[in-house]
């Protein structure tokens, strides 16, 4: 009897409070809602790569984003936005051990993430069970917007991403390659990462269907230094093309280590967004001249301006290819949080999150930096319209950056 | 093997013994199979078999160098210096910078045979520095503890210097710059060999010429050799126990800061503070495979396991028609270590602590 009183106590001062809230607002979202009071902040986060090899890319969308802030003074529906940042390194560890630890903050209705497909693929199954919305401004794998189990497909609902689909990036750059360059020997290197593994598969394919031939496919641990021995085996099946779709530092060596192989002297050497930074013609020096690059272009006069928001704001130019992307991803966050969220009279927000999600699975024709973007059930969002080859001259070498584009898809391709 | 089948061989049968002796039998059947189908389908010339074993000589020595280190601490202390990759990475990405600064100013170009030698004693300072602070402070506090605490204790300060040397200088690669003299190959018979790799190759064979001799001729040599053979008996003749002690983690930081800028002159680009984890693990196994505590046998091991990965990918494992084979080239150095540590566990030159034990 004298250990039940203080429960009945407890439990008629929780009837109260909540009964008090329900007064005001009431959720009614399938998976849950996030209740924001009057003074606190809307809360969004980012898991990007912002340490390690691959940090260009982190810190590209990292100011995409915090450019698409500023420009909304940091509020929105009269609450300050706080940005949570994790470091989703460039592999499924970081991945998951980012989406844990933002999992884990309830609060947190939507993240920005991740750099790298590797990372996705851990990130995206902890983050679409803790009912929260993923966008991705980098991740190009095909399987992660693929929801047939079968086929290799790991998408889960939450995820969405405003960068092209690698199903994209392939076909442009085996276009290219066999249409522009009259090339019909192709062999490829990959790193083992669902993003290297994927782009190769669909270039091989797409290049195969254009009729030219593939002679090799191989791949290379991360943290090797030495090519010599793939290399030594590429040269014996005599290519014309290299196709390398890795990142900073195996990109760098195949690169430098192909030189030296006898009977790849005059081998075309391409490779994809991965190594589309500043640091790559850098540290490889003149090893990379005449190399192609694939990777997003973006044009127009919102994007002159916001280049200058960049050299305003942030200083310089943008160290990769994917910034546009994370400011169309965090503006579309936004406009739909804006647009689900139920405001009370004394200024408190429910957001549900599967009004939230479906907000953003049902953006159509959203005028973004990187083009007019339309969300499909499996998350994507980009089309292949924002690609381009660019080719690697003496002034990158110097310091000039972004490279020049040779070649751009003829607008005629539909998916 | 005994074919007469009575109660003792009965009782002397172990099954694991049985199956160990059916797995060497399977192995070397398989290198076997793997080789001949590779050799006989004719898809390499032989010209790049040699190409392909001596830039495996050019990697091999660079472990060989850093195998010398682990080697040498094992010698003394019977220890397992796990920091010694680090104390690698500690020289190699400290001169890198002095290299970019050569190469802004001209230096490297105009005077290349002053500028990497300069680079050369440069690294191997701050490596020295690294090793002896490590000994310092990390290892001689345990020197009296069991043996397992001093192992757990190297990878914490492997941790530790990984981390503050990413602290030092950013997590972004850095790249040794390109010196105009290695680049090109020179033709040996119809094989074109290139430059660095016969530098690289050279450099470090002239630097272990020069630890044997340290370690065999010199005074301070036999007191190291006496050190490692009975550290008390040792201090009975006269020798004092700590200086041996630093001087060998010193040689040992020494040839690692080396082999660090000889890296960055055959390998220029992927300097950053994680550099060190592989070569390590690498030069450890080589070590192992020498037989550790063995000086020549460090030497043998990095070059012997250096050939093995640059040949075995494409002899043993595309024989076998396993695909993807490169990816498995780090498959066919530690499967290597397992097999030398089950089938003769002491290296290829023998274990050897000291020249006699009675």
């Amino acid at each position: 009897m004298k250990r039940i009183l203080p429960i009945l106590l407890l439990l008629t001062l929780f009837a109260m409070l909540t009964g008090v809230q329900a007064a005001q607002l009431e959720c009614t979202d399938e998976i849950g809602c996030v209740e924001i009071g009057p003074d606190d902040p809307i809360t969004i986060g980012y898991m990007l790569t912002i340490s390690g090899a691959t940090s260009f890319l982190g810190e590209d969308s990292v100011g995409g984003i915090q450019i698409a802030l500023a420009e909304r003074d940091g509020m929105l529906l009269d609450h300050e936005i706080e940005l949570v940042a994790e470091d989703s390194l460039c592999s499924a560890e970081g991945g998951q051990t980012a989406a844990q630890n933002m999992a884990a903050r309830d609060e947190v209705l939507g993240v920005i993430g991740t750099s790298c497909s590797s990372s996705a693929a851990a990130a995206l199954p902890i983050i679409s069970s803790a009912g929260m919305v993923m966008i991705s401004p980098s991740n190009t794998a095909p399987s992660l917007t693929n929801d047939d189990t079968a086929s290799g497909g790991i998408w889960q609902p939450g995820y969405f991403r405003t960068a092209h689909n690698d199903l994209f990036q392939g076909a442009v750059a085996a276009q290219f390659a066999y249409n522009e360059l009259g090339l019909t020997r192709l062999a490829t290197i990959h790193d083992g990462s669902p993003y290297a593994d994927g782009l190769q598969a669909v270039m091989a394919e797409v290049f195969t269907e254009l009729g030219g031939e593939v002679v090799f496919q191989g791949a290379i641990n991360v943290n090797d230094t030495d090519m010599t021995a793939i290399l030594t085996e590429i040269a014996a099946a005599g290519p014309d093309i290299i196709y390398f779709p890795i990142f900073e530092p195996e990109g760098n060596f195949i690169a430098a280590q192909s030189d030296e192989t006898p009977g790849l002297e005059n081998v075309v050497l391409m490779g994809a967004d991965g190594l589309l930074s500043t640091s790559f013609p850098e540290n490889t020096g003149a090893a990379a001249l005449g190399m192609y690059l694939s990777g997003p272009y973006i044009e127009g006069e919102a994007y002159d301006a916001f280049l200058e928001s960049w050299a305003e704001i942030i200083g310089g130019v943008p160290p990769s290819g994917f910034h546009a992307h994370a400011y169309d991803a965090v503006n579309i966050l936004l406009d739909a949080i804006e647009a689900v969220a139920q405001v009370g009279d004394d200024g408190t927000i429910l957001v549900g999150r599967q009004a939230l999600r479906d907000a953003i699975a049902a953006t159509s024709g959203y005028v973004g930096l990187t083009g007019t973007l339309s969300c499909n059930p499996t998350g994507d969002c980009a089309t292949g319209e924002a690609l381009a080859i660019f080719e690697i001259t003496e002034s990158e070498l110097e310091g000039n950056w972004p490279p020049p584009v040779v070649w751009t898809p003829p607008p005629a391709e539909a998916e | 093997m005994r074919l007469v089948l009575n109660q003792r061989t009965l009782d002397e049968f172990s099954w694991v013994d049985f199956t160990i002796g059916v797995l060497r039998v399977v192995i070397i059947a398989l290198i076997l199979i793997g080789s001949f189908n590779t050799l006989s389908s004719g898809r390499f010339t032989s010209d790049q078999w040699v190409s392909l074993v001596i830039s495996g000589l050019a990697q091999g020595s660079i472990y060989a160098l850093i195998a010398l280190g682990y080697t040498l601490v094992y010698g003394i202390l019977l220890m397992i210096n796990f920091a010694h990759g680090e104390v690698f990475m500690s020289g190699a990405f400290t001169a890198v910078f002095l290299a970019q600064a050569f190469d802004r100013s001209g230096f490297l170009n105009s005077a290349p045979l002053l500028a990497i030698p300069v680079l050369i004693v440069f690294a191997a300072l701050v490596s020295m520095t690294v090793a002896i602070l490590l000994e310092r402070i990390a290892y001689r506090p345990l020197r009296n503890a069991p043996r397992l605490v001093p192992l757990i204790t190297a990878i914490g300060a492997s941790f530790f210097l990984q981390y503050t040397f990413r602290g030092f200088y950013g997590s972004s690669f850095q790249a040794y710059p390109t010196v105009d003299i290695l680049r090109g190959s020179f033709p040996v018979g119809s094989v074109n060999v290139p430059i660095s790799q016969v530098v690289v190759f050279s450099a470090a064979l002239l630097l272990m010429f020069c630890l044997y001799w340290l370690v065999e001729r010199t005074k301070i040599g036999k007191a190291m050799r006496a050190v490692s053979e009975n550290k008390e008996v040792s201090a009975l003749m006269g020798v004092d126990i700590d200086r041996i002690i630093v001087f060998t983690f010193a040689i040992g930081g020494a040839l690692a800061g080396a082999a660090g800028v000889i890296n960055g002159l055959y390998r220029p680009q992927g300097v950053n503070f994680f550099m060190g984890f592989v070569p390590g693990i690498k030069a450890f196994t080589a070590a192992v495979l020498g037989g550790i505590g063995n000086i020549p046998g460090a030497m043998l091991g990095g070059l012997f396991l250096g050939v093995i990965e640059a040949i075995g990918p494409n002899l043993v494992l595309a024989g076998l028609g396993i695909p993807g084979a490169n990816q498995l080239k780090d498959v066919i150095a530690f499967t290597m270590l397992v097999l030398v540590l089950i089938f003769r566990p002491q290296g290829i030159l023998g274990e050897r602590l000291a020249e006699k034990k009675a």
